[in-house]
């Protein structure tokens, strides 16, 4: 088990090298970079170019050098915990992503529950009684979900809570709580706060894993060994949850590593169009300004983050399922 | 179904005496499992029970019958009963276990459910019922997963877990028909011994009459979920009255036939052959040279052992040091127990797989081919010479693929002629193989097993081949239709002068379609003769306890029970000396007994010897 472990972060570290690879070459393919977008800003706006001072910020920041220099360096930081210097905000990458990263963490967090919590039920229902007009209708409910954009949706949550309740449900604190140190009123008002971007975020999610959970389980309910576990007299609810539901788990651990930051890149354009203080806004104007080391730490998080979810559902899913643990890997 | 429903069963009636066996017999489809699922109250959500009574009188009960067909779906008096009173076996032991609970967790759940014990009480009974079953060590079989143990052995659990509360009623559908003989043996003598000892009733649900004769006090057969016999054992096998009954008989290879008798199947397929005969070659002059020669072909797989967080591997040896010859017209029987190698042989022989080392040779009238040095073009002009019939009927056609473009594929593959020659050739093909040329635009759903056995049949003919390897071609059908697809079989041999690798595990078959057989077991070949002399003179331990372990649909003949009763006939342990490699694979050589019959045996053991034991 412990040599399993071992081996598999192991092999995280080469995956996540050739990753910030990858994320680098992008960033630097482009033919112009942040200090040309900022010169040509600044000509259009008819403001004077201070050539010394971008040449001396160019240098600073190691543009001089070759690409493959920067990389080291970048890296070399990464290893460290310094995550480079941000341009665009004249700060450490580290300052500027900060509280956002934890708020960002918290809302997908809260986003999986409310996914999970509302699809399992549902679909669990729907499998149990397919074809019904209950199973159609909850089915028809969350392809409705599955359909229509977040940030519409976002939308119309904004206009109607404006509308009947006089309300502004934007952002995920009361604006004055942003930079202050956390309390009991910060906390309950980014509860207050918390659940509508939960559920407009979680909505499309929610359709998608009702209809796997429906799948997943119709699937099994059909086989033999259900009508096993029956045939020895087990209540139709004991059946469905020790055996079918049981199995059918398998397929949503495994899929843990990838909804992690199919989430937190999901909430980008409600966060948005909610100005939610979250990560997904910084990361697309990073990306559109050119703030290279502010974006590519950011995709760097993110990449770190699904490996780690990846080795998570694997761990859980040997736990979970004693074939994977003690037959995996047989080989022909 | 969709859209109106079916009656499948129709007005059955009949009665399973307390502590007796009633066998209920037909071919699939003919509604025997809706009548074991509506007993249990099992049936799917889409069956309703529309009349009738089922009767249930408890022996321990308090006396009044209760009608199982008017208690509430899954209500809590049916599921009082099921489990308890009642308890149920089915046909795949694979899918019938939980693969993720342990054996113990899934046996011991009927207990709790059904009987007020304490824990300890609780796995103490369960150890009892797994060692009752045979398990030799229930300790460790309480922690054991389904897939750790074989298919006999998942089969005795299924059989604890519905033994486990003693129930009054047993009912077994199809509970040895995916298992080997010797271990059907093993698993039907369980449950024999079982019955006398908790003195229940057990209502066996099987297609397979040589189960029956041995099993069965009385008797009933369905037909279209209609009864059209009962009685006791003796009165049907003695005195069978229905056509259909008498045909079923009639239908089973048994060994009593005589050379060239034919199997008298219920419909016959009406095949036409004239269109395919002038395609055949002249036959070659050297008739005695061998088609085939393989010569020690050996092949072993890497497995990871110990399981995933231990880097431990093992090494399987699949095919063993193997050779025989195929000659030009005949058919070689392969013999042998799931897991012996007969299907990595064959895949060796089709070059899917690579072999370790050893040869393969193929004689071309005159030329001779070295199959595993093929390459390239050369492989692809060999690939028609040498064609395989699968096992599944189902899974081996394309679902999406009309029968005209299933049978056209290889013509079209290979380049055979223009269009208009190879719609005219697969209508010849499927004449050849009885069946319309009508029905060429259907998809293979609309056929029966057989039917659809039989348009594999034809694909195979399409490349004109010289050797078909046939791979456990009719363990998937009905007694019925087995019989037409082995006549079919054996014509097309007739008449276009085939040559086949029969691969089988059902003894009765291979002794009616084959010229020669080889007994296969651990990857080694045991016993080889012809087939004569195999049935009337087998030498080797394990062919003896292969033909031992056959079931007879003969009431005289009964299997022989307490020679089964020990363990796998297949442990190399359980063999005589002469037989045993004692770890050293190379101390074992085929010994030349006479006319063409060559056992696995150690040379210091002399001709005569073998022969007397």
């Amino acid at each position: 088990m412990l040599n399993y472990l071992v081996r598999r972060v192991l092999i995280m570290i080469p995956t996540l090298l050739v990753t910030s690879a990858i994320i680098f070459t992008v960033m630097s393919a482009t033919p112009t970079n942040y200090f040309d977008n900022l010169v040509q800003d600044m000509q259009a706006q008819g403001e004077k170019v201070d050539t010394a001072r971008i040449d001396f910020m160019k240098k600073e920041y190691g543009f001089d050098k070759p690409p493959v220099e920067r990389y080291f360096w970048w890296v070399g930081g990464l290893l460290h915990g310094d995550f480079g210097y941000s341009f665009e905000y004249q700060l450490p990458v580290r300052q500027v992503v900060g509280d956002r990263m934890w708020l960002t963490i918290l809302l997908s967090f809260s986003t999986i529950v409310f996914t999970w919590l509302v699809a399992f039920p549902i679909g669990i229902y729907s499998a149990t009684h397919q074809y019904s007009w209950s199973d159609y209708g909850l089915t028809t409910l969350g392809l409705l979900g599955l359909a229509i954009p977040h940030f519409l949706l976002a939308l119309i949550f904004l206009y109607f809570s404006n509308q009947w309740f006089g309300l502004s449900i934007g952002g995920l604190m009361d604006p004055k709580y942003f930079d202050a140190p956390m309390s009991w009123d910060k906390f309950t008002s980014i509860l207050s706060h918390l659940w509508i971007p939960v559920i407009i975020i979680g909505t499309a999610g929610t359709g998608s894993m009702i209809r796997a959970v429906r799948a997943n389980l119709l699937e099994e309910l059909h086989k033999q060994y259900v009508v096993t576990a029956r045939s020895k007299g087990l209540s139709p609810m004991r059946v469905l949850f020790k055996y079918p539901f049981r199995m059918s788990l398998n397929f949503f651990v495994s899929d843990i590593g990838s909804i992690l930051p199919s989430v937190i890149s999901g909430g980008e354009l409600v966060a948005i169009v909610l100005s939610l203080q979250t990560t997904g806004p910084l990361l697309i104007r990073a990306l559109q300004s050119q703030d290279i080391y502010l974006a590519g730490s950011f995709l760097m998080m993110l990449s770190t983050l699904t490996v780690i979810g990846v080795l998570v559902s694997d761990l859980a899913l040997a736990f979970l399922d004693p074939r994977i643990r003690m037959q995996g890997g047989a080989t022909r | 179904m969709q859209g109106g429903a079916a009656e499948v069963v129709k007005g059955v009636s009949f009665r399973v005496p307390a502590g007796k066996t009633v066998a209920l017999v037909g071919e699939s489809g003919s509604g025997k499992t809706v009548i074991s699922q509506t007993v249990m109250g099992l049936l799917p959500k889409n069956g309703i029970v529309l009349g009738g009574r089922i009767m249930f009188t408890d022996p321990k009960g308090p006396g009044a019958p209760v009608d199982l067909a008017r208690l509430r779906r899954d209500g809590p008096e049916i599921r009082a009963l099921r489990g308890g009173r009642m308890g149920m076996i089915f046909q795949e032991p694979m899918s019938s276990l939980s693969p993720v609970h342990t054996i113990g967790n899934q046996i011991r759940e009927a207990l709790v459910l059904h009987r007020k014990v304490s824990t300890e009480e609780m796995r103490d009974e369960v150890r009892h019922m797994l060692k009752l079953v045979g398990f030799k060590d229930p300790n460790r079989a309480y922690k054991m997963y389904p897939f750790e143990l074989s298919g006999g052995l998942r089969q005795r659990a299924m059989l604890a877990m519905a033994l486990i509360c003693r129930p009054a009623l047993l009912i077994a559908d199809e509970p040895t028909t995916a298992l080997d003989v010797t271990i059907q043996a093993q698993v039907l003598n369980l449950m024999r011994d079982l019955q006398a000892e908790l003195g229940m009733a057990i209502l066996l649900i099987t297609h397979d009459l040589g189960v029956v004769a041995n099993m069965a006090d009385e008797v009933v057969v369905v037909y279209h979920g209609e009864i059209t016999e009962a009685g006791t054992a003796s009165d049907l096998f003695r005195r069978p009255q229905h056509p259909y009954l008498k045909a079923l008989l009639k239908a089973l290879p048994s060994f009593d036939m005589k050379a060239g008798e034919r199997l008298v199947a219920l419909r016959d397929s009406g095949a036409d052959l004239h269109a395919l005969v002038p395609l055949r070659k002249s036959k070659p002059a050297a008739q005695d040279a061998p088609l085939l020669s393989i010569r020690n072909l050996r092949k072993s797989f890497t497995i990871k052992g110990g399981g995933l967080f231990k880097g431990r591997r093992d090494s399987v040896v699949a095919v063993d040091d193997v050779s025989f010859d195929i000659r030009r017209g005949e058919c070689l029987g392969l013999v042998g127990e799931s897991g012996c190698g007969k299907t990595s042989l064959s895949k060796l022989m089709m070059r899917a797989m690579a072999p370790d080392r050893g040869s393969i040779t193929f004689n071309d009238g005159g030329r001779d081919i070295d199959v595993l040095a093929l390459k390239g073009e050369a492989l692809r002009a060999f690939r028609p010479r040498l064609q395989m019939i699968f096992q599944d009927p189902v899974s081996s056609l394309s679902p999406r693929m009309t029968v005209m473009n299933i049978i056209r594929e290889p013509l079209e593959i290979h380049g055979v002629g223009g269009a208009r020659e190879q719609m005219d050739r697969v209508g010849d093909l499927m004449a050849a193989v009885g069946l319309d040329r009508r029905f060429l635009n259907r998809y293979p759903h609309s056929f029966s097993g057989g039917q659809r056995q039989r348009i594999s049949i034809a694909r195979t003919l399409a490349m004109n081949p010289d050797l078909i390897i046939c791979d456990e071609p009719v363990s998937a059908l009905d007694v019925s239709v087995q019989a037409q697809v082995l006549n079919l079989l054996k014509d097309l041999k007739r008449e276009l002068g085939l040559t086949y690798l029969f691969i089988s595990h059902n003894l009765a078959v291979v002794d009616y379609i084959a010229d020669r057989i080889a007994v296969l077991a651990h990857g080694r070949i045991v016993e080889i003769a012809p087939r004569e002399k195999l049935f009337s003179k087998p030498v080797h331990t394990y062919t003896k306890a292969l033909m031992r372990a056959v079931p007879y649909p003969d009431l005289d003949r009964p299997l022989d029970l307490r020679l089964i009763a020990g363990g796998s006939a297949s442990d190399p342990a359980s063999w005589a000396p002469e037989f045993r490699d004692e770890g050293d694979p190379a101390s074992l050589a085929p010994i030349d007994l006479g006319e063409g019959h060559f056992v696995l045996a150690r040379p210091s053991v002399g001709r005569r010897e073998l022969l007397a034991s």
